[in-house]
């Protein structure tokens, strides 16, 4: 589904990716692990061209992702789940699964706030398979961060796309939801058999979701294989100078600290 | 001793250098003032001659002149046409270039640079001068007061789009362009919805300043009230301007009551 030759990305004399390598077959759900400035995001905007790679061949649902003319053919194939997950706020949350089709809709009608049945149908399915097919008519902006990421993700499914891209989708939330919105994006993804490529921070979410996971550490790949794979070793090669958990250690004991005095 | 009470905590300079340059820049000040206020012939002398002639001029606009009111209906309803499309034409003409005017959506430099300048440029001419010179091109009467208007509000609202359109948050529109989505769908469902209630307030605002030039406008032969205004004056009828002055003010105070009460409603819908 998605096949990566020796892609690179420069910003300036950044070199942010180095070279990179990856077969992923369809209906995977691969994890991206890797330190702050990895380059995780930058790979995955490569994979819908909202950056523009350098040099390396690209393919993303058959697709040419460096080359290919049509930009808006590929990006209706290849959805996007965000960080803050970009919603417009202002508008009902059924509409902003709508906008999912607007790649593959009439541009006139759709100005004109007219959708066909079948568009609406659908969104509304998306809908219920984040369970908030009941919030359908409110506004976006009175729902909570967790409920709009899945909206977020219900607007992504809606696009009927062969790959998803997530680029840190609970970053911004806490434990429970965090857990709950990956459950989300992981059952409808696997009913669909939709590709996901999903960069994450936690190194537990990594081994509970990912059926694959791939290592960045300063844009080249240090780790390709399965959640089993990950040892402290691996661990230490994805990120060089600090272990995650440490850090998350020295954290919590930091806010102890703080609330003990 | 007793403590002092209070302390002087405005900074002061800390050398001699500092104090020389404070009284420099006191001096300037001071010269800007007197040579802006002789260019100006400021002169409290004329004032007090001339107060005696504006008391007389008071006394002979009273009382008011009431029974020219009938006559001064259709020209207050002809002001309130000259703002409503003279607003609507500004703001027809400043959607679109607002687009190009803001920098990210307009990638093209020298397009958002030409955008810009060309507002900059309608923005600067008073609205009296625009009325003269489309008095002067399409003749009399209302029509060159709502050109008139127009253009000028095109620069002020075009501008103020812009601005608003620069500062809503990018990530929607990021992801409504990940999506697929042509540019005219990104604008529709991201940018609008973000912008919207703010534009609306302005325009009504707009609305408001529209109201209020669109009163003198008739000083240059572009229709309204201020036709009236000038005429009454020529003819030295007093108590007819002075009728004039009050529908006026009357007008524009009522415009400015209903605008504020709707935009404080739209910002408060907004809010909740
Ligand atoms: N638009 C840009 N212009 C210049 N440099 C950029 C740009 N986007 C990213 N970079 C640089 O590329 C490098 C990798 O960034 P990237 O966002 O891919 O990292 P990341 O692994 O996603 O990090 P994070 O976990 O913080 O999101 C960083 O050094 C960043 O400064
Ligand atoms: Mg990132």
């Amino acid at each position: 589904m998605i096949s990566v030759r020796q892609l690179t990305k420069q910003y300036g004399s950044n070199a942010v990716l180095r070279g990179i390598d990856l077969d992923i077959a369809a209906g995977e759900f691969v994890v991206i692990l890797g330190q702050s400035g990895a380059g995780k995001s930058t790979l995955l905007r490569c994979m819908n061209r909202l950056v523009q790679a350098d040099a390396g061949t690209l393919t993303v649902a058959g697709m040419d992702a460096i080359a290919c003319c049509d930009t808006r053919a590929l990006r209706q194939q290849v959805a996007m789940i965000f960080q803050h997950h970009n919603v417009v706020p202002r508008l009902s949350v059924l509409k902003n699964v709508l906008t999912g089709r607007l790649g593959a809709v009439n541009t006139l009608a759709s100005v004109l706030q007219l959708f066909r049945r079948e568009d609406i149908d659908l969104a509304m399915q998306c809908l219920q398979r984040v369970e908030l097919a009941h919030k359908a008519q409110q506004r976006t902006d009175s729902l909570s961060g967790g409920q709009m990421q899945r909206v977020g993700i219900a607007r992504a499914l809606a696009q009927r796309p062969k790959v998803i891209l997530a680029d840190e989708p609970v970053a911004s939330l806490d434990p429970k939801t965090s857990r709950l919105v990956l459950q989300y994006l992981r059952d409808a993804t696997r009913e669909l058999g939709i590709t996901v490529v999903c960069n994450l921070h936690q190194v537990d979410y990594a081994r509970e979701f990912g059926d694959r996971i791939v290592g960045l550490a300063h844009g080249r790949m240090v780790y390709d294989g399965g959640p089993d794979g990950l040892t402290e070793d691996v661990l230490h090669r994805i990120y060089p100078g600090q272990e995650p958990e440490a850090e998350d250690e020295q954290a919590t004991a930091g806010l102890q600290v703080r609330y003990a005095n | 001793m007793q403590a002092r009470k209070y302390l002087w905590t405005v900074d002061t300079p800390q050398n001699a250098r500092g104090w020389l340059g404070s009284a420099a820049l006191v001096l300037v000040v001071v010269m800007v003032l007197h040579w802006s206020a002789q260019g100006a012939q400021l002169s409290i002398g004329e004032l007090a001659a001339g107060l005696p002639q504006i008391g007389d001029f008071l006394s002979r606009t009273m009382p008011p002149d009431l029974s020219i009111l009938p006559r001064l209906w259709g020209p207050a309803l002809e002001t309130l046409q000259i703002a409503l499309w003279g607003t609507l034409l500004g703001v027809i003409l400043a959607v679109p270039l607002s687009f190009l005017a803001a920098r990210n959506l307009c990638r093209n430099p020298v397009l958002y640079h030409g955008t810009r300048q060309f507002l900059n440029i309608t923005r600067s001419i008073n609205e009296l001068i625009l009325a003269l010179i489309f008095v002067s091109a399409v003749g009399l009467g209302p029509f060159p007061g709502v050109l008139a208007l127009a253009i000028h509000g095109l620069g002020m609202l075009g501008k103020f789009f812009a601005e608003s359109i620069e500062e809503i948050d990018q990530g929607p529109i990021e992801a409504l362009q990940a999506t697929g989505a042509r540019p005219l769908q990104v604008i529709v469902f991201g940018v609008l919805p973000q912008v919207i209630t703010a534009w609306i307030a302005v325009v009504l605002y707009r609305f408001e300043v529209n109201l209020r030039s669109a009163t003198v406008l008739g000083m240059v032969g572009a229709g309204g009230l201020g036709f009236e205004l000038v005429s009454s004056l020529k003819l030295f009828k007093y108590p007819e301007t002075a009728t004039c002055i009050i529908v006026i003010t009357v007008m524009v105070v009522a415009a400015d009551t209903i605008s504020s009460r709707l935009r404080n409603a739209i910002q408060s819908g907004n809010n909740h």
